[in-house]
Parts: C-alpha cells; sequence; structure tokens
C-alpha cells in the first residue's frame, strides 16, 4: 500500500478546501441554513407538526441528506475531473500508485468534506431548530455511508464527464430534483395514494427516511432497507469504479 | 556488461479505431544512456513512452523498468521513472515548490523538504520556489515539470519533446540541465523533433517510422555510416562548363562557377575522391580552398524513413 500517496492525495485535496473557505464550506452552508430560517422558522411555525416532529426540525435530516450528496458528488467529480482537464491526470496515472489507492485519497477527501459540512450544517441547524437525535451511531453511520456513497458516484461521474456541463448534469438534473421529491420537505403518506407508491421508486427515499429515523425515530419505509438500499448504491458505485479502472475507460487507452 | 535498465520486446499497440501505433518495438538502452527516439508526428514516440510509463496499455509484447515489469511489477517499475510530458501541464494555482514536494509523495516517498529544495536549485527555480505556477514563464514551467519528474529521484527519466517551443537559448539551457542528469547517474530517454538536438545530445538514437525502429544506432556511428558529405572545391578561376575530362565524377558547377561541388557517401571507398582529385590535376582545374560538410541528421533521416533503414 503506498500510504505517501494516498495521504498526499488527501491533504492536497484537503487542502484545497481550506484555500476556497467560501466556496467549498462556507457558501453550502450559508445556503442549507437558509431553508431553516425559511421553511423552519418562518413558514414552518404556521405548519403542524409532522410525524409528531416539527416542521422545522423535520426538515433537518433531509437537507443534511441533501449536503452530503451534491457535495460528494461535487468535490470528488470536480477533484478527478480537474486533473483530467488540465493534464496533469499523467502524472497520477504514471505513478506507483494503485486504482484501490486512487480511489481512497480521492473518495477519502470529497466524502470527509461533505460529512464535515454535513455535521457543521447540523450544528448550525440546532441553532434555528430544537434538533434530537434518537440513535447517534445510526445517524452517523448514515452520514458516513452516504457521503462515501454519493462522493464515489461523483468520481464515476467526474471520470465519465467530459466537459464541465457534464460535471454539473447529474446533481442538478438528478440528484437535487430526487432529494425534492424524496421526502425531504414531507413525509410519504401527506402525498396522495398514486405517487406514494411512484415515490418509492426514488432511492434518495430510502436515504431520507434512515437518516430521519436515526434523528426522530420516525421513518417512512423500514430503516433496515435504507440500509439494504444505501448498500446496494454503494456496491454498484463500487463495482462501477472496478470496472472503470479494469478497463480504462476515459483514462487510459 | 551490466543490464539493460530498459528492455522492451515485441511492443505493440493497436488502439480502439484499429489503428497501430506500435508493431513489435525491440530495444535496450543500457544505464546512463542519454537515447534519442526520433521520428516524424504520428510515428509512435510518445505512444511507445506513454505505455513504459503506465499511460496507455500494451497490446502485446512486455517491458522491463530497471529489471521490473512495467505491467506485473508496475510499482517498483514506476518507482524507478521520471516522466517530463510534451503539455505543459500544471495545475496553475500551486506552487512551485507545493507541486514538486506533491509529486515527490505521489511516488510513494516519505516528505524530504530539503531533497525538494536541491532540485529547485539544480534546476534553477530557487528563488520562484513559492511562485505560483500561473506566474511562471514556458520556460520555468518546463523546467518545473522536470523538477516534478526528479523528485522522487527516478533513475530513468523520460522526456517528451523537452524543448517544443522554446527558444533556442533556452533549448540549450535545456540541453545542459540533460547532460547534467546524465552525470549525475540517471538514464535518459527524449524524443525530439528537433534533430541537431538528437545530434548534440544523444549517446544514440532510434529512428521510429509508422509504428517500427528503422534504426537503433550510435549516433557518431549513424552519422559515420550514413552521413552522405558534400565537397565543396573553390575554384582558382571560374568553369563555364564542367571538363569532358571530369565527366565521370558526380561534379557540379556552382551558379557562379567558381566552385565543384562534389556529393558523395562516406561509405564508399575514399579511392573516388583520390581520383577525383588526379583528374582534377590533369585537366588542370586549380584549387583555391577545400571544404568538406557532413549531411544533416534531417537528411540522414530522412533517407532512413524512405528506405526503411536500409541506407
Amino acid at each position: 500500500m503506498n500510504f505517501h500517496a494516498i495521504a498526499t492525495i488527501y491533504k492536497t485535496e484537503m487542502a484545497r478546501t481550506w484555500r476556497t473557505l467560501f466556496q467549498s464550506v462556507v457558501s453550502p452552508v450559508i445556503s442549507t441554513s437558509l431553508y431553516f430560517v425559511v421553511f423552519g422558522s418562518a413558514i414552518g411555525s404556521r405548519i403542524d407538526e409532522v410525524g409528531g416532529v416539527s416542521y422545522g426540525a423535520f426538515i433537518v435530516p433531509g437537507l443534511i441528506m441533501l449536503t452530503l450528496m451534491t457535495q460528494g458528488i461535487s468535490n470528488a467529480s470536480f477533484a478527478i475531473y480537474f486533473p483530467k482537464f488540465i493534464g496533469t491526470i499523467y502524472e497520477l496515472l504514471s505513478a506507483p500508485i494503485s486504482y484501490v489507492e486512487i480511489v481512497i485519497s480521492y473518495v477519502g477527501a470529497a466524502a470527509t468534506k461533505s460529512a464535515m459540512l454535513g455535521l457543521i450544517i447540523l450544528a448550525t441547524a440546532s441553532l434555528f431548530v430544537d434538533l434530537e437525535i434518537a440513535h447517534p451511531f445510526m445517524m452517523l453511520l448514515f452520514l458516513v455511508l452516504t457521503s462515501v456513497t454519493f462522493s464515489l458516484f461523483g468520481f464515476i461521474i467526474g471520470i465519465w464527464a467530459d466537459n464541465f456541463e457534464k460535471l454539473q448534469l447529474v446533481p442538478l438534473l438528478i440528484v437535487t430534483p430526487l432529494t425534492f421529491l424524496g421526502g425531504t420537505f414531507y413525509a410519504i403518506d401527506m402525498l396522495p395514494p398514486l405517487w406514494q407508491k411512484i415515490t418509492l421508486f426514488n432511492p434518495v427515499v430510502y436515504l431520507v427516511s434512515g437518516f430521519r429515523w436515526s434523528f426522530y425515530g420516525v421513518a417512512d419505509v423500514s430503516v433496515g432497507l435504507s440500509l439494504v438500499m444505501i448498500t446496494v448504491f454503494l456496491a454498484a458505485c463500487m463495482a462501477l469504479v472496478a470496472w472503470i479502472f479494469r478497463t480504462g475507460y476515459r483514462l487510459k487507452s | 556488461m551490466s543490464s539493460p535498465i530498459i528492455s522492451i520486446q515485441g511492443l505493440t499497440k493497436t488502439f480502439a479505431s484499429g489503428f497501430t501505433a506500435l508493431k513489435g518495438i525491440d530495444l535496450e538502452i543500457p544505464r546512463g544512456e542519454i537515447f534519442a527516439l526520433l521520428g516524424p508526428n504520428g510515428a509512435g514516440k510518445t505512444t511507445l513512452i506513454s505505455i513504459l510509463c503506465g499511460l496507455v496499455n500494451p497490446s502485446d509484447g512486455r517491458a522491463t523498468a530497471d529489471g521490473h515489469d512495467i505491467i506485473s511489477d508496475y510499482r517498483a517499475a514506476r518507482e524507478k521513472i521520471g516522466l517530463v510530458p510534451q503539455e505543459l501541464t500544471t495545475d496553475q494555482f500551486e506552487k512551485v515548490r507545493a507541486t514538486v514536494a506533491f509529486s515527490r509523495g505521489l511516488f510513494g516517498k516519505p516528505k524530504d523538504p530539503e531533497r525538494v529544495d536541491r532540485v529547485l536549485r539544480e534546476l534553477s527555480l530557487w528563488d520562484k520556489r513559492d511562485a505560483m505556477l500561473m506566474t511562471l514563464s514556458g520556460g520555468m514551467k518546463r523546467r518545473v515539470m522536470i523538477a516534478k519528474a526528479l523528485a522522487h529521484e527516478p533513475s530513468i527519466l523520460f522526456l517528451d519533446e523537452p524543448t517544443a517551443g522554446v527558444d533556442v537559448e533556452l533549448r540549450r539551457s535545456m540541453w545542459q540541465v540533460v547532460r547534467a542528469l546524465r552525470e549525475s547517474g540517471v538514464t535518459i530517454i527524449l524524443t525530439t523533433h528537433y534533430l541537431e538536438e538528437a545530434e548534440q545530445m544523444a549517446d544514440r538514437i532510434g529512428v521510429i517510422n509508422a509504428g517500427e525502429l528503422v534504426v537503433v544506432e550510435e549516433t557518431h556511428e549513424l552519422m559515420r555510416r550514413l552521413g552522405e558529405k558534400r565537397l565543396t572545391l573553390q575554384l582558382d578561376r571560374p568553369l563555364e562548363r564542367l571538363p569532358a575530362a571530369l565527366a565521370d565524377h558526380d561534379l557540379t558547377v556552382s551558379d557562379d562557377g567558381w566552385a565543384l561541388i562534389h556529393t558523395y557517401n562516406s561509405r564508399d571507398r575514399a579511392a573516388g575522391i583520390s581520383a577525383l582529385f588526379r583528374d582534377l590535376d590533369a585537366a588542370g582545374v586549380g584549387l583555391r580552398d577545400v571544404d568538406t560538410q557532413k549531411s544533416s541528421l534531417e537528411e540522414i533521416f530522412v533517407d532512413l524513413v524512405n528506405t526503411g533503414g536500409r541506407a
């Protein structure tokens, strides 16, 4: 195992975060906090409790999930796309470093950043709404699993993308809509019966539900199913990354 | 004789498009050599280097770097190799010292600021150590690329078109850098379009064309074996036409009539020259001066490519 290489890439990626603090940390924290202020404090006070939880508190897990997913994807996709774009990928490919080590370092850094942001947003949310965490260990497990899985997904997007538009395509046109339609702002049983069934095809529903359960002990679907879904998605991403490196897809001819 | 530091057997590369860039390359490069790979655009130079450095997968054949197979033992092989690609590909927002230190870490070496600083000094980058790469000139960036490639102390350095697009002064400066590296024990494989560069720098030259190594020869031997020479005889009085007594020789009269030009190959027996001088004397043609010129490597190269190395 080339630990020096892993540490070098990881530290460089983390250093990029500190170098671009406003863009990487401050901006997502502020934009997510606006949801707490608008939906939680301003509008939320006029909405009934959902599943015995105040609306302001109800939306917090979904919004943290949104951050974990979008930040994981954007951090990891940019981290591997940028060297491809400027050509410095040659150095990575010519170094004595295995594919597993490349993934560990880039995905590890992206997942660290998104998990860190998730925790900062959690802390920020607690300033606006009353929060409780019924199952802290499970909360951290969902947080880490989601960060890692979506960072891995972002890594795949970064390798697949051959322009900046494609880099933004999946997070903006797929992940964000799925998150908004995945029960972030409502419980599934608030939907009409047909939509209650259709929404189960949205994988984000399971993530938001499981994560919210770790806070308040209430869920739209069973926690076990949520864990299975995130694990299946993680395994699918890992299989895809393994295939990418085995074939050299968009990396090596 | 010590084992070659680079050994290539039957290396072949066919791209997904069906284009075969390399057709069974065999090559051995001894330790400490400066080897120049010469060839026209699309000949396969960069593909060959890219395979050896791990950027492109070979279709067939095998290669070793310092005894380590580049595929099955890629970690050990790549630790020995430094690569300076043709394009100036740098993270513009990084600082010089940081990017060189990054390269060292990437290649599995522990932090060694002294080593990094030494490389920067050797490449005249010390004054720029805290400068952002975007502020450097093209020549300086090229030096940074070399510094990055040397940060992990490789024993083999690949330079892909190291002086492409740089001015004459900088090119000569780069040559000095390369020579100094060789003095320190690094084996250097460079590709170049500048034939003068290969002639000036390389111990041996390999000419590659259409994916095949046309010839591999020691530089001076290649020049000697294949070098066409031009003998210019400055006359003591002008000639209007070539005297009939000299018609058997391959001579042309210069436009102004003050010189006779004889083109010959150094591989031919020297008797032709002796006979020429005897016949000149017999024909009463007086000489003021004599000058010989070797054909340029470019002329040799074109000749080699056209004849498939049989010249």
